[in-house]
């Protein structure tokens, strides 16, 4: 497809009416490791793969802790999201000074979309390389889950998946999902653990290292699960018969995936 | 519109007389109120909250406005009184209306929701109010008045009546009874003595009504023409139209001074 001569600045549209400059931006999005999350009646849960870009390194930090209510699990550049979760924790704290009360998560998310949306129109900018998974616990409203783009469109989803692979994720959650709403917390965590493990590369597997959990509810604060913590739900995991036999049938019908695991450093 | 500009607000940017100041190097602050209100006084009972206030501005020792209205409606669940200057308090009256338009517009949730509650609760009117007023203050340059916010603490079904104090150097605090000015020395021994939790809505109109008597007596900014207004959980904001509470001075006290000196030195 002779799409070249329009892809070089965000502000030119392509013939077909596309923003190409914001097609590829999503495409790095989909580079990252995968990262899943869902929700239930009381809880949100966000389950993440964590990459090391060598055997000498650490485990690329997935999830980020926004406020008591709202965490983030990213998927794509990392500087990016980290640029995002700065004014994100900003925001929420002016929120909580000036009115006493934490920040809804809607309206965050809403003027999240507008940031993102902004840099989709401005010569000198280009969009964010990332996309988030933002869960949270509202007093008024409940658990969500919102999934941002850099295009700026921001949607609230009931479970979704991100990143490398997501596709097997997706195709896990799309079973599963009406049994969230009922879900214990420690079951939504199963569900996420199953989830991540059709996501992880042929030849991984999902260990205390690379798995990443958090979880939101009511009368919870954002909390992380990693590490030792996390062993006992591998533990039930692999009781289960791994969890990765589920998710991997649709893994070769995704065109827009490929296998380029190490290519990119500044993504994870 | 902001009220918390730069020392001068926003006539030090447009030209005229504040121009001039500014080419010396100057600005302008409050330094001292003119049109004045005087005391505001708030109780919650059974199922609400109720503020009471005199409909007089002053204008220094001048009883100037008859029928000006101290109490306000900012949004759909939360009522403010004002005593101080009466601009500030017209000024801070538009804004917080500015922010209600605002959250109503606002699509802040990814849904249709037209149940109220993307509106600031009463207690983050409050606790917003308390922000503005000190930041005013911190520029020496404060809005002069003394505020009650009465309302709900949650916009939602078990919102627990609110009641707070604001003033204009952002103190801020909450309680059953409250009041401003005058009210906080004359009236407010009269509330505490006679709050109940269980104070029916008469009874806590009848207890305010004395209370306001008893200013107009003694408090020589005060008015016997008076407004009640009040919050409950059904039926929002009602603000009621002014009356005149009848006085008597035939009372021993006012009748037949001390000591006997109607002749002589005039004492009281």
């Amino acid at each position: 497809m002779f799409r070249n001569q329009y892809d070089t600045d965000v502000t030119v549209w392509s013939p077909e009416g596309r923003l190409l400059q914001v097609e590829y931006a999503m495409e790095s999005v989909k580079q990252g490791s995968a990262c899943v999350g869902m929700r239930s009646s009381s809880h949100t849960v966000l389950g993440a793969l964590k990459r090391s870009v060598s055997e000498l390194s650490s485990h690329q930090k997935k999830i980020i802790e926004i406020d008591d209510h709202i965490g983030i699990g990213i998927a794509g550049l990392t500087a990016d999201a980290r640029s995002l979760a700065k004014w994100m924790m900003n925001e929420c704290l002016n929120h909580k000074y000036v009115y006493g009360t934490p920040m809804p998560s809607s309206r965050l998310v809403t003027d999240l979309a507008d940031r993102h949306q902004r840099t989709t129109q401005t010569y000198v900018r280009r969009p964010y390389g990332v996309g988030l998974l933002v869960a949270s616990y509202d007093e008024k409203t409940g658990p969500h889950l919102y999934q941002t783009c850099p295009s700026g469109n921001i949607y609230e989803y009931y479970a979704s998946a991100i990143g490398a692979r997501s596709q097997s994720g997706r195709t896990y959650l799309e079973k599963h999902y009406e049994s969230f709403e009922e879900a214990s917390k420690d079951d939504l965590i199963m569900h996420a653990l199953r989830a991540l493990a059709g996501c992880v590369t042929g030849d991984g597997e999902l260990t205390r290292d690379n798995g990443s959990i958090a979880v939101v509810g009511k009368g919870e604060s954002f909390i992380l699960i990693e590490g030792d913590e996390l062993q006992p739900y591998l533990d039930r995991l692999e009781l289960e018969g791994g969890g990765a036999a589920d998710a991997d049938e649709d893994d070769d019908d995704d065109d827009d995936e490929e296998e380029k695991t190490d290519a990119m450093e500044t993504e994870q | 519109m902001s009220l918390s500009l730069a020392p001068g607000g926003s006539a030090a940017r447009s030209s005229g007389p504040s121009s001039e100041l500014d080419a010396l190097g100057a600005s302008e602050r409050t330094s001292r109120p003119i049109v004045t209100g005087t005391s505001v006084l708030g109780i919650k009972y059974q199922g609400g909250v109720m503020l009471a206030a005199d409909t007089l501005c002053s204008y220094g020792t001048m009883a100037k406005y008859k029928d000006a209205r101290r109490l306000l409606e900012a949004n759909s669940g939360t009522l403010i009184g004002g005593g101080g200057e009466y601009s500030d308090f017209q000024a801070i009256s538009m804004m917080l209306k500015a922010n209600a338009m605002e959250d109503r517009c606002l699509s802040d949730s990814l849904y249709d929701e037209d149940d109220g509650t993307t509106e600031e609760s009463a207690k983050e009117v409050w606790s917003y109010l308390r922000a503005v007023m000190y930041n005013r203050r911190n520029k020496m340059n404060p809005l002069w008045n003394d505020l009650l916010v009465a309302g709900f603490d949650k916009k939602s079904k078990d919102g627990k009546p609110f009641l707070g104090f604001v003033d204009k150097i952002g103190t801020a605090y909450e309680d059953d009874c409250v009041a401003t000015g005058f009210g906080s020395y004359l009236a407010l021994p009269i509330l505490r003595e006679k709050y109940r939790p269980d104070l029916e809505e008469g009874e806590a109109r009848a207890l305010l009504e004395d209370c306001m008597r008893v200013l107009f007596y003694r408090d020589c900014r005060a008015l016997n023409r008076i407004q009640i207004a009040k919050v409950t959980a059904e039926s929002g904001v009602i603000i009621h139209e002014p009356y005149e509470i009848d006085t008597s001075w035939d009372s021993e006290a006012f009748v037949q001074s001390k000591g006997g000196l109607d002749e002589g030195d005039g004492g009281w």
